[in-house]
């Protein structure tokens, strides 16, 4: 019996040649909580190719008498690929989720919004002032900008998910602050509401949260509680009245902190575990109020860039929070804060492509002006192949984001892997493109009037935490697939004809990703969750090959409707899926090499040596 | 003191970089960015801030063109305009329109209408014509007050200071009147989102020219190159212009 409830197609089966000397070895795999999303990314989608048990919010020390939980076909295609499946459900073909009434209605407002940014926000004032002006506050709260996704009966703008990132794409085109302003506002600070809020909840709050009147922040990271959220210390215990529960901790890096009057703080609870019959420690979220006392923050914290972005410690000393402001179930607060970053986690892809397009411009906009040696730099290929990553890095961000909005939108629950390949893809990729562009502009570049945005790129939501549940189930070994197997897997039918040898590199990186994702469960077992050199070869073999995907699955589609720019997509999916084949390769190739096993050991003494001496080992050359 | 009519014209956006078609036979439109032309922007602003002070009920948009147009007068209704009335002109006919034919159509629909007051921009940025306001006027029989940078109701009569070459000008007007928007007149404001929301729900009347009793506009005769000034006179004087 393999993997458990995984479905095989026929073609599978055979291309693996299950031998059935293999079958029913099982092993627990224990999880861990994972350092960052990378890990993030690898280790839940490690989740999905074993049978799991329902996932929990306790944190992970048990091996639990594996209770195996039926595991649900998933529709996500990067929890499949890592099973070697091609799920296409969910990428192709690209998603077209507006009616005819959103797409006009977002036609209508991004004029207006593009406008505001482009001339009454000034990014450079509100760098320079640490804050966003209140001009331009009072501007954006009636512009509708703090409640774009709220209800229209409560007062927002009630923007699908799609709509939000196009909205969102122009605040990141222009100011990364106001972005983060926003962001921290109601991509996260209020989401709760929105997702699991009580009616009484969304009455109370939503309307004042969407005009602006009150602004709101997500609290849940603390001086000793970063990616390892479950560890926080800020408790919450009921009252002798029983009508409240007594709030006391403190929270650090907290956006809009300083300036936010309605807060989603995460505590924990002692609480009785029923099985046990022990006292536990559990999560549960809360709606407080700044009015109900005890709540006060630090300075702006000074950093270097976003400084627009107000960030503060906050501190709640004995505030009485009514019991009626638990958000989600009590207990189940580390549930709600995975919901609300999953949930609200695309919005900096879709922020970033923004960005990246605008910082694209301006580097065109110098290449193509700037003349040396007689020539404009424009014509001299190390120039042209900067544009061109850079064009090919927007590309596929943007082609993500709108991928992911969409699934969200056609009502897809399986999008958490994805969300998060975006984040990472898109943070790292608008920093490239803005080193780039600084880059091309030369001297100017690096000068603050250039207009570029320099350091004000971060990465602006929180890594996503480790997931602390468990993981158990079975796996067995498979023969191992030589090359040159066919699977059965194909992206024919799904993939433009002009597309279709990418659209092979694809399929052929999937298959020799699947084969490289068992070899290594194989190899490691459930100690695979401490291997994070490995880890990340995966995750980045992973990010890789969903961006592959992505990029034909949108360049099908404009080749199917003959868009004016088919082909000059088609030529960034091509280049895009040669490099991406070429490193996905290159990572299953190191993860199969003994060399490489001896890198990694190599890298972890010098760290060693490193840690142990506070600083670098080797003496200077000079000998002083 | 009731309607106000308000001219909005869709026009290739000011930041776009114009670019003629490979036939020189006018300039790139498909896909080009449009919006609302800038004057209109200021005549629309005027018109609602005259409602916001009550000197009148309501505030009409009206655009002449294609589909596309509809998006402008969504625009005027975002910005505060009760409803619009979108005269439908397209393809070859849209090309030959020009101000005398916009200006009959406005005439007609200030009659129909019984507005008090029409408001245009005083030119638009694709033609920089600079006639369809005082077209309007002329045909209507109305006082006209163009160039406006200032404009106060003052009872029955409207006091326009107008921007001139020698400087400011300020005349005052009886109503009804056709008025032309200046640069300085004001700063439009911004459609808000909650506002583009609510222009949903306001109505937009469609109409063809025909029904407004407007007629197809004529051909546009081939021009003629002369060589000289006496030819150029000549000419004029055969055709009876002079």
């Amino acid at each position: 019996m393999l993997l458990g409830k995984v479905s095989l197609t026929p073609a599978l089966c055979t291309a693996l040649r299950i031998s059935p000397a293999f079958s029913g070895i099982q092993k627990q795999i224990g999880a861990a909580a994972t350092q960052n999303a990378r890990l993030y990314a690898s280790s839940q989608a490690a989740e999905a190719v074993l049978d799991k048990q329902a996932v929990g919010t306790t944190t992970a020390t048990k091996a639990a008498t594996a209770k195996k939980a039926q595991s649900v076909e998933s529709q996500s295609f990067a929890v499949n690929m890592f099973k070697g499946q091609i799920n296409p459900s969910q990428v192709f073909p690209f998603p077209s989720v507006m009616n005819e009434e959103q797409t006009q209605f977002l036609q209508e407002l991004v004029p207006p919004v593009s406008k505001f940014f482009e001339e009454v926000n000034d990014p450079a004032k509100n760098d320079s002032l640490e804050k966003v002006e209140d001009s331009t506050m009072e501007s954006l709260k009636e512009m509708g900008a703090f409640g774009l996704q709220v209800p229209q009966d409560l007062g927002g703008v009630g923007l699908t998910n799609t709509q939000y990132a196009r909205l969102v794409e122009i605040v990141g085109q222009h100011d990364l602050g106001v972005g983060i302003t926003l962001g921290a506002h109601q991509s996260i600070g209020f989401k709760g509401i929105l997702l699991v809020g009580s009616p009484a909840q969304k009455e109370k709050y939503l309307p004042k949260l969407a005009t602006g009147e009150t602004l709101a922040a997500f609290c849940l990271t603390e001086p000793a509680s970063g990616s390892d959220a479950a560890s926080i210390k800020t408790l919450a215990t009921l009252s002798p009245c029983g009508k409240h529960y007594i709030l006391n901790g403190g929270k650090i890096w907290i956006s809009n902190g300083g300036l936010a009057e309605i807060f989603t703080v995460f505590a924990k609870m002692p609480m009785m575990d029923e099985k046990t019959g022990q006292m536990k420690d559990k999560i549960t979220a809360f709606i407080v109020e700044r009015s109900f006392g005890g709540v006060t923050h630090g300075p702006p914290e000074k950093k270097m860039g976003i400084k627009a972005s107000n960030t503060a410690e906050v501190y709640f000393e004995n505030v009485p929070v009514p019991i009626e402001n638990v958000l989600g179930e009590v207990g189940g607060g580390f549930k709600v804060a995975m919901a609300i970053l999953n949930n609200g986690r695309f919005g900096m892809a879709a922020a970033l492509s923004g960005t990246m397009k605008g910082v694209i411009t301006q580097a065109v906009d110098h290449a193509a002006n700037r003349v040396q040696f007689g020539s404009k730099i424009h014509t001299y290929g190390a120039i042209q192949e900067k544009l061109a990553r850079m064009t090919m890095l927007q590309y596929v961000t943007e082609s993500m984001a709108y991928m992911i909005s969409g699934n969200m939108d056609s009502g897809s629950k399986d999008y958490h892997i994805e969300a998060a390949i975006s984040k990472i893809f898109a943070s790292e990729a608008a920093w490239e493109v803005t080193d780039e562009c600084i880059q091309v502009m030369g001297g100017m570049g690096f000068m603050k009037d250039a207009g570029k945005h320099l350091k004000s790129l971060q990465k602006a939501l929180k890594n996503p935490l480790g997931n602390a549940g468990l993981l158990a189930g079975e796996i067995t070994k498979r023969a191992k697939r030589t090359a040159g197997l066919s699977t059965g897997l194909t992206l024919q039918g799904s993939v433009h004809p002009e597309l279709s040898h990418s659209g092979n590199l694809a399929v052929k990186a999937i298959e020799h990703f699947g084969v490289t994702v068992e070899d290594m469960l194989l190899k490691y077992g459930k100690n695979i969750l401490h291997e994070q050199f490995v880890l990340k070869r995966v995750a980045d073999s992973a990010i890789d090959l969903y961006a592959m995907v992505v990029v034909l699955s949108r360049a099908s589609r404009s080749l199917s409707q003959g868009h004016a720019s088919a082909q000059h997509e088609k030529i960034l999916c091509e280049t895009w899926c040669i490099e991406a084949y070429d490193r996905i390769m290159k990572n299953v190739k190191d993860l199969k090499s003994s060399s490489t096993t001896q890198v990694f050991k190599n890298m972890k003494a010098i760290s060693a040596a490193v840690v142990e001496n506070g600083g670098i080992v080797a003496p200077h050359p000079l000998g002083f | 003191m009731s309607r106000v009519l308000v001219g909005v014209k869709r026009v290739i956006d000011y930041a776009v970089k114009i670019r003629v078609k490979p036939d020189h036979s006018g300039v790139v439109t498909d896909g080009v960015k449009h919006s609302m032309n800038p004057f209109c922007e200021i005549a629309v602003e005027e018109a609602v801030k005259l409602k916001e002070k009550k000197f009148i009920k309501e505030v009409v948009a009206v655009s002449c063109g294609p589909t596309q147009v509809t998006e402008t007068i969504r625009t005027a209704l975002a910005m505060g305009c009760d409803r619009g009335i979108h005269v439908e002109v397209s393809g070859k006919d849209y090309e030959a329109m020009g101000p005398l034919q916009i200006s009959k159509i406005f005439a007609a629909l200030a009659k129909k209408e019984e507005a008090s007051l029409v408001i245009l921009g005083k030119q638009a940025i694709d033609d920089d014509c600079n006639q369809t306001g005082q077209m309007t006027a002329a045909l209507l029989d109305w006082p006209q007050g163009t160039f406006a940078s200032e404009v106060t109701i003052d009872g029955e009569k409207v006091k326009v200071v107008r921007e001139i070459d020698g400087g400011l000008e300020t005349i005052k007007i009886s109503m009804p009147a056709v008025l032309t928007a200046d640069l300085r007149l004001n700063t439009p404001r911004y459609a808000t989102l909650p506002n583009i929301m609510k222009a949903k729900k306001k109505k937009i009347a469609n109409m063809k020219p025909a029904d407004l009793g407007v007629d197809e506009p004529p051909t546009r005769l081939a021009g003629v190159k002369v060589e000289t000034v006496d030819d150029l006179v000549a000419k004029l004087k055969a055709n009876g212009t002079i």
